[in-house]
């Protein structure tokens, strides 16, 4: 009888746990490996501006006089394209969406 | 690994018969596209059973008329609407002819524009968060 | 009795917007006057500004959907013009992720057109299904849909044969859902009365109005770019999916036919890759001008490089599927009803912001 093909779906997933998770009173677990937000070691930066010249989005900016390395978490793409370049392996990929911000064009600034 | 790539040089007079012979042949029409170089260039693509051909006609500048193929080629008043829209060419007797609306763009003709020269690169790119201005 | 009906750009049947003019005489559509614009960014003239090995992110980016086969139709293009051999195994795992890009943009089509007649559960269903797949991606590429995995020269991130090997075994069990799955497209009677005898194109007409894809195969012809051997697709044995009616119940067999197809195509892989490096060094700049082509989920893609010596690219011409797609949609949607205007416009599996770019 082609009626009701469905019901197998319909009667595992009414018997089996929920699909979905209660999120955000669960947190969400992210695979490793996954691209969320770059995280610099600061105190290894020796500001050669090689990853500013790299990102496609010009969402880095680095001053050598003042040693601030800043960064628009708005406009980074994580494309992982400035953790490459960086010749003393001092930025590195971290799961995690970037949080909200307040209003656009913030940065976020490391001091040295 | 790479199939032919077969380009064949044609004018706007000859157009006609070589896409009616395409047609008769049992090719399909692929794309039709253009590139703006000193003039034009405006590319025909046809392809049967993986075998692809191309016909090219240059010129000098958009005011020249050429005729359409969406006589023979129904699917073809898309494309060539695109071309008037974004490049300002000159194409008569469209089949479905939307006289310059078919995109919304601010601007009519904008990639009739030439690229700009290459420019010295900067040394140092305006930091994030800052308008880009063109310098 | 003519009247003119506007239908979109806003419609909740619509993923994205198409505005078309349906003139309608008592329930029956007479003609189609399409509209399209809304979303167009003007990409290509984007070659100007941005360095070739750049133009990769933007070239992923302009659809959501089919995005690393942008990306990696764009990165065979240049790497042909440029006579570069791309070392083997990054040719295995390009074939890996595109089949996976495959699956998981037919399992959203199967849900786009579950809810186009109406079916939510089995929307929500397909959809549910296409998550696992998604987080199949995630761990390998690091991201959902946007994979960012493709260069010019190889590719960024390696699979290790293990990780491949228990991928092709996850598939192998999602595919007995797939066939529950399929089993209620293609066998339920409501879902049969939606779609049978809905939209027929027959082979002639869909060779001679340009369709491609799916639209294509589905009226019996059977083309598939795959079939050109560009990636790994020489070592593998496949053949092009085909049904015979051209209606819109044949489309969907179609599309489900080549969901296990894919997983077939990823177990093969996971047995024939070799080892060795995953990219090689690009120098010099490319020069010359190159067609190619490749098969996206919803059909041909073509891209026309061309260059002319310099950093930035002379022009970059992309011509998507659905771009083709849309005459067949208009002549097929000629005499049908309006409540099968919904159907008839995702049958061609649009999607707008390829269209447009």
């Amino acid at each position: 009888m082609p009626f009701f093909t469905i019901s197998k779906t319909i009667l595992r997933s009414l018997f089996g746990r929920p699909a979905t998770l209660m999120y955000p009173a669960v947190p969400r677990e992210y695979v490793e490996g996954s691209r969320g937000h770059i995280e610099i070691a600061v105190e290894s930066c020796s500001f050669c501006s090689l990853c500013q010249r790299k990102c496609p989005t010009e969402a880095l900016s680095v001053d050598r006089e003042t040693k601030i390395w800043k960064i628009d978490r708005l406009r980074c793409i994580a494309c992982n394209f400035c953790a490459e370049a960086c010749p003393k392996k001092c930025l590195s990929m971290a799961t995690g969406y970037s949080p909200a911000v307040t209003s656009p064009g913030e940065t976020e600034e490391h001091h040295a | 690994m790479i199939e032919s790539q077969d380009f064949r040089e044609t004018t706007p007079e000859r157009l006609i018969g070589e896409v009616q012979g395409m047609r008769d042949a049992g090719y399909r029409l692929v794309q039709i596209g253009a590139t703006r170089t000193e003039g034009f260039e405006i590319n025909y693509s046809f392809d049967r059973n993986l075998e692809f051909v191309n016909f090219k006609i240059r010129l000098a500048d958009n005011t020249e008329v050429i005729p359409s193929i969406s006589g023979v080629y129904w699917s073809a008043f898309l494309y060539e609407n695109e071309l008037h829209d974004l490049f300002g060419l000159n194409i008569k007797n469209i089949h479905i002819d939307y006289q310059g609306h078919f995109y919304r763009v601010a601007r009519p003709a904008a990639f009739a524009e030439k690229p700009p020269p290459p420019k010295i690169k900067r040394a140092v790119k305006p930091t994030a968060g800052t308008e880009v201005k063109e310098t | 009795m003519r009247t003119i009906i506007p239908f979109g750009p806003q419609h909740p049947v619509l993923p994205e917007p198409i505005h078309l003019d349906l003139v309608v005489e008592d329930e029956t559509v007479v003609d189609v006057i399409p509209s399209i614009g809304f979303i167009h960014r003007g990409l290509e003239k984007l070659v100007e500004k941005k360095d070739f090995q750049e133009f990769v992110y933007v070239a992923e980016r302009i659809c959501g959907i089919c995005s690393f086969i942008h990306g990696m139709t764009y990165c065979h293009g240049v790497e042909q013009l440029m006579k570069i051999e791309v070392p083997p195994r990054a040719h295995y795992l390009r074939t890996v992720w595109s089949e996976l890009s495959r699956i998981h943009s037919h399992l959203l089509w199967l849900g786009l057109i579950a809810d186009a007649f109406g079916f939510e559960s089995l929307f929500m269903h397909s959809w549910r299904l296409r998550e696992k797949v998604l987080d199949i991606i995630e761990a390998t590429t690091g991201g959902r849909v946007i994979f960012g995995s493709c260069k010019i020269g190889g590719v960024r991130r390696d699979i290790e044969n293990g990780t491949l090997r228990e991928i092709a075994a996850k598939l192998r069990d999602y595919a007995v859902e797939y066939k529950d799955l399929g089993n209620v497209f293609l066998n339920d009677l409501t879902v049969k009365r939606r779609l049978c005898g809905v939209g027929v194109l027959s082979g002639p007409d869909a060779l001679g109005l340009g369709s491609v894809g799916p639209m294509l195969r589905a009226s019996g012809v059977a083309q598939d770019m795959r079939l050109l051997k560009y990636a790994a697709y020489g070592g593998i044995d496949f053949a092009p999916v085909t049904a015979e009616e051209g209606d819109s119940y044949a489309r969907c067999a179609v599309r489900i036919g080549e969901i296990f197809q894919s997983v077939e195509i990823i177990r093969q892989c996971s047995e024939k890759i070799p080892g060795g490096a995953i990219e090689i060094k690009v120098t010099g700049l490319p020069e010359g001008e190159f067609y190619a082509r490749t098969e996206q989920p919803r059909g041909e893609v073509i891209y026309y490089i061309k260059a002319n010596g310099t950093k930035n690219l002379e022009r970059l011409r992309v011509r998507t599927p659905t771009f083709a797609n849309i005459p067949p949609m208009l002549k097929i949607m000629t005499g049908c009803q309006l409540a099968d205007v919904p159907v008839l416009v995702l049958t061609i599996d649009p999607c707008i912001s390829c269209t447009e770019r």
